[in-house]
C-alpha cells in the first residue's frame, strides 16, 4: 500500500518547465563566457563557480527531480556534498597553512 | 486494506520498487561524484600552487569549442528529461525521438572532442610530449589534469551514449512504458551527471583568463 502510494504520488514537470530551465542553463552560459573576458581579478573564480553552481542547482533540481522526489534524496545528496565539502577544506586547511 | 490485498494475491507477484531503484542509482552517482571529486581537489591545490602558470597553460585552449561543447551538453540534458515527460504522457514516439537526438548530440560533443584533442596533439602538447616537458610544472600539471579529467568525462559520455541505446531499444520493445519507466530515469540521472561534471569542467578549463 504504501509502495503503490508513492508511484502515483511522484510529480510529473510537463514540457514546459524542462523548455524553461534550458533557457536558463544557456543564459547562464552566455553570461560565464561574458563575464570571463573581464578582469575581476581575484573574484574571477568565484563568479565563474558561483554560475557554475547555479546551474548544477537547476540541473539537480529540475533535470533530475530532486524537488519533485522523497526528501530522503535531498538528504543523501546534502550529505554527498557535505563530505566532498569536508574533503576540500581539510585538504585546503593543510595546503594554506602548511 | 483487505480487498486490495486479496487483488494482489491473485496476480503474480512481481516485485518492484522505483523509489528503490532510483536510490540506488543516485548511491552510484555519489561514488561517480567522489571519483571526479578527488580530481577536482587536485586540480584546486595546483591551481592554487601554480596560479599564473595555469592562466598561461590555460591560453591555448579554445574558449569555442569549449562553449559549443557546453551548449551541446546542456541541450542533450533537455531532451532527455523531455523523453522522460514523453513517456509518461504516453508518446513513445517522441520519447524515441528525444533519445536519439540525445545520441546525436553525444556523438557531435565527441566529434568536437576528437577535433580538439587533435590539435592539441599536433602542437606537440600530449603527455610526455618533448614539447610539453620543455613547459614548467605548473603548464604539464594542467595539460595532465586536462587529459585525465576531460577524458574521464569522455569516457563517461560513451558509457552514456551505449547506455542510451539500450533505452531506445527497451522502449521500441515496450519493455520501458508509461507505468514502468525507472530504467528510462535512472539513465538520464547518469545523462545529468555527465553534464553536471561538464559545467564544472567547462570554466575550471577554458575560463580561465
Amino acid at each position: 500500500m504504501e509502495h503503490e502510494k508513492h508511484e502515483h504520488k511522484a510529480h510529473h514537470p510537463g514540457y514546459g518547465i524542462y523548455i524553461l530551465v534550458w533557457m536558463g542553463l544557456l543564459a547562464l552560459t552566455s553570461i560565464t563566457v561574458t563575464v570571463a573576458g573581464i578582469d575581476l581579478g581575484a573574484y574571477t573564480l568565484f563568479v565563474a563557480l558561483l554560475i557554475a553552481a547555479i546551474k548544477s542547482g537547476l540541473v539537480i533540481n529540475i533535470f533530475m527531480h530532486i524537488k519533485f522526489d522523497e526528501p530522503i534524496f535531498k538528504v543523501f545528496l546534502s550529505l554527498s556534498g557535505f563530505t566532498l565539502f569536508v574533503i576540500f577544506l581539510l585538504t585546503f586547511f593543510d595546503v594554506i597553512y602548511r | 486494506m483487505t480487498n486490495s490485498h486479496q487483488a494482489a494475491a491473485a496476480i503474480p507477484h512481481v516485485h518492484r520498487d522505483d523509489v528503490g531503484a532510483r536510490m540506488g542509482m543516485w548511491l552510484f552517482l555519489f561514488t561517480e561524484v567522489l571519483l571526479f571529486g578527488g580530481l577536482f581537489l587536485a586540480y584546486s591545490v595546483y591551481r592554487y600552487d601554480y596560479h599564473e602558470q595555469f592562466r598561461l597553460a590555460a591560453m591555448d585552449l579554445d574558449t569555442g569549442i569549449g562553449t559549443l561543447n557546453t551548449l551541446i551538453l546542456l541541450t542533450s540534458s533537455l531532451t532527455v528529461a523531455l523523453s522522460i515527460a514523453a513517456i509518461q504522457k504516453k508518446n513513445k514516439f517522441l520519447a524515441m525521438a528525444m533519445i536519439s537526438f540525445t545520441l546525436l548530440l553525444a556523438l557531435f560533443f565527441m566529434i568536437n572532442k576528437y577535433f580538439e584533442w587533435s590539435g592539441h596533439i599536433a602542437e606537440g602538447l600530449y603527455p610526455k610530449s618533448p614539447e610539453l616537458l620543455n613547459m614548467k610544472n605548473g603548464e604539464i600539471i594542467f595539460y595532465g589534469l586536462y587529459y585525465v579529467m576531460t577524458g574521464l568525462h569522455g569516457l563517461h559520455v560513451l558509457v552514456g551514449m551505449a547506455v542510451l541505446s539500450f533505452m531506445l531499444v527497451f522502449i521500441a520493445k515496450d519493455k520501458i512504458t508509461f507505468d514502468n519507466y525507472v530504467k528510462l530515469e535512472n539513465a538520464g540521472l547518469y545523462w545529468h551527471l555527465v553534464d553536471l561534471i561538464w559545467i564544472f569542467l567547462f570554466p575550471l578549463f577554458y575560463l580561465i583568463h
